[in-house]
């Protein structure tokens, strides 16, 4: 097998028996700036046994003004069984995201969770990179504690319009991750520049495996460069879901694996699935 | 004690709460005590491996759902080595929901899944995302016999016909079901819908068009459920935005002699299990000992015009 490929990966559903639909107490729900906000919530230690990559399923209030009606998937921003916290970063779009911006300290959330395979940091990966652009960032920022956890070297890029949306620089340096801001403002978050300050780090020998979420343009970069350098990645995707739990098959997405053309459940077989086997859209 | 047991012909049931097909997998055994249930009906499958339709295959509607997923299948081999000895761990009825394009296709499926560990085929006669335009069996009384017709050739075990919102001749598929040899009706599919985004214009599914699930499919669903109920003679199983224990009730007092619990379980995953013990509650403050005594009981014995409304009505 290729170092390329995910070992496993989708072979069979990674049930855990540690699913659970349940309450939590909203303990605060805060802008961050202008567009994102940070929902903490007082969660029982049953659903706190997370893996960075991983996500809940939120069942969004129904308010006079919102009626979101099927759960919302959000990826974990953070979790803490120690401090019973559980934490979401998230971008006020929509129905259910609206809903979730009314939440008020003391609100109870029905949430499911936690759903799906999250990030692999295989043993001897030790000196990981993150690409993450807006909220990307979300999903990617468990890693950061888990990597902190295992004791692995960390570089964090992080991309963003201006140096004033950049979201969670504090949070990574505080994991002790070497972060690298480049802004559309600066004229440093171009694909080709990108490609500049990924390629030096292969060069100082500090990538042996590359994370990244959502966006296409990040993950093509990534793939060729992970071609290039024969070194492995994995990306979160995202679809819109109905159960989250794999059973109405609505969240798949198209995988290349082994030259065959795949459909995997996002929520199920992924949402973290191997660089090279996605595909982009 | 209350009485929840439940017979569909010769098949018992511990309760008359199981899940509808499409709603339901093994997946779901991670979250909710799936020996619990009254049945369990699998995900429609074919004989052969599909991929399904285009995304995005779900969007949501005003408290509703729309869904196009095309039954993706792994195939018929797939689920007898794998999917039948996942289930036959429990001691709860096993009914698998079989599909196929044509008669003679469904007829061969129908006649590979009568095996061992299955105890009722659900035969989706309706699925309106399986062929163009929606167009389903079920949609007419004259391709439900002739396709009924064949299965029941095909196979010794219970066959439950799914039938379809999308016709104008409710009643009459009902009784084509029943005439070919069907031995319960599942009342009912989705019902054909859309949703447009009006800032891209596209429509909201890849497929386009979907069925509608949840609370706004109800009224007609029981609607539909009433009217096949008091024209065959064999059980009905309700099944349509079934989410509370009222809604429950409601479809057993319109006729139906058990119910499948669908898009609810996608907002709550617990759904049937905590609807079974409020039903229990239910009956227990209504003096009820036996659910059976629910089924039918509507009291429409003064409105005169009903019978006229039927026939107007699709």
């Amino acid at each position: 097998m290729s170092i390329l490929e995910r070992p496993n990966a989708g072979e069979v559903s990674p049930a855990t028996g540690e699913t659970h639909e349940t309450d939590t107490r909203v303990k605060s729900n805060t802008p961050v700036n202008g567009e994102y906000r940070l929902l903490v919530l007082d969660a029982p230690q049953s659903i706190l046994n997370c893996q960075p990559g991983q996500f809940f399923h939120l069942l969004c209030p129904v308010t006079s003004a919102h009626q979101p009606y099927l759960r919302r998937p959000m990826s974990i921003y953070g979790y803490s069984a120690e401090k019973g916290e559980l934490q979401f970063l998230y971008k006020v779009t929509g129905e259910g995201t609206r809903a979730l911006a009314e939440l008020k300290v003391g609100d109870t959330l029905n949430v499911l969770g936690p759903l799906g395979v999250g990030f692999t940091i295989e043993s001897e990966w030790q000196n990981l990179l993150l690409l993450a652009r807006g909220v990307g960032l979300a999903t990617l920022a468990p890693l950061a504690q888990e990597a902190k956890r295992l004791g692995r070297k960390l570089t964090a890029i992080c991309s963003a319009r201006s140096q004033d949306v950049l979201m969670s620089i504090d949070y990574f340096e505080g994991m002790g991750a070497d972060v690298i801001t480049l802004t559309d403002a600066e004229g440093t978050s171009d694909m080709d520049n990108m490609r500049r300050v990924i390629e030096a780090k292969i060069s100082e020998g500090a990538v042996d495996a590359m994370y990244t979420c959502g966006s296409n343009r990040m993950l093509k970069l990534l793939q060729e460069i992970g071609a290039t350098h024969n070194i492995p990645g994995e990306i979160a995707l995202e679809q819109q879901m109905a159960c989250g739990l794999g059973m109405c098959q609505c969240c798949v997405r198209s995988f290349n694996r082994k030259g065959l053309i795949t459909q995997e459940r996002v929520c199920r077989e992924g949402p973290v699935f191997g660089i090279q086997e996605a595909m982009a859209w | 004690m209350v009485n929840l047991t439940t017979k569909i012909g010769n098949l018992t049931l511990a309760n008359p709460i199981m899940p509808a097909s499409g709603t339901f997998s093994e997946d779901l055994a991670e979250v909710l005590d799936l020996s619990q249930l009254g049945a369990h009906v699998t995900k429609t499958i074919t004989e052969e491996k599909r991929g399904g339709n285009p995304t995005p295959r779900v969007c949501e509607v005003r408290g509703s759902m729309l869904n196009s997923i095309g039954i993706p299948s792994k195939g018929i081999d797939y689920f007898i080595d794998n999917v039948i000895p996942f289930y036959n761990q429990f001691d709860v009825p096993l009914v698998v929901s079989i599909s196929a394009h044509t008669a003679d296709d469904f007829a061969r499926i129908c006649e590979r899944v009568s095996v061992p560990g299955v105890d009722a085929i659900e035969v989706n006669i309706s699925c309106p995302n399986i062929e163009e335009d929606g167009k389903a069996f079920a949609m007419r009384p004259s391709t439900t016999q002739s396709v009924m017709t064949k299965l029941r050739s095909a196979s010794d075990l219970p066959l439950w016909a799914k039938l379809s919102p999308n016709t104008g001749e409710t009643i009459e598929v009902a009784m084509a079901a029943e005439e070919a040899g069907a031995d319960a009706l599942v009342v009912s599919n989705t019902l054909l819908s859309m949703a447009i985004d009006i800032h891209s214009r596209k429509p909201k599914l890849g497929n386009l068009m979907g069925g509608l699930s949840g609370p706004s499919l109800k009224p007609i669903a029981l609607r539909m459920a009433y009217q096949c109920a008091k024209s065959v003679d064999i059980p009905v199983i309700g099944c349509g935005g079934i989410s509370t224990v009222e809604d429950i009730v409601e479809y057993l007092i319109a006729g139906a002699t058990a119910i499948q619990v669908g898009t609810a379980t996608f907002i709550n995953p617990n759904a049937m299990v905590t609807l079974l013990a409020e039903l229990e509650t239910f009956l227990k403050n209504q003096n009820i000992q036996n659910v059976s005594e629910l089924v039918g009981s509507v009291r429409d014995e003064d409105a005169a015009d009903a019978v006229v409304f039927m026939e107007t009505a699709p």
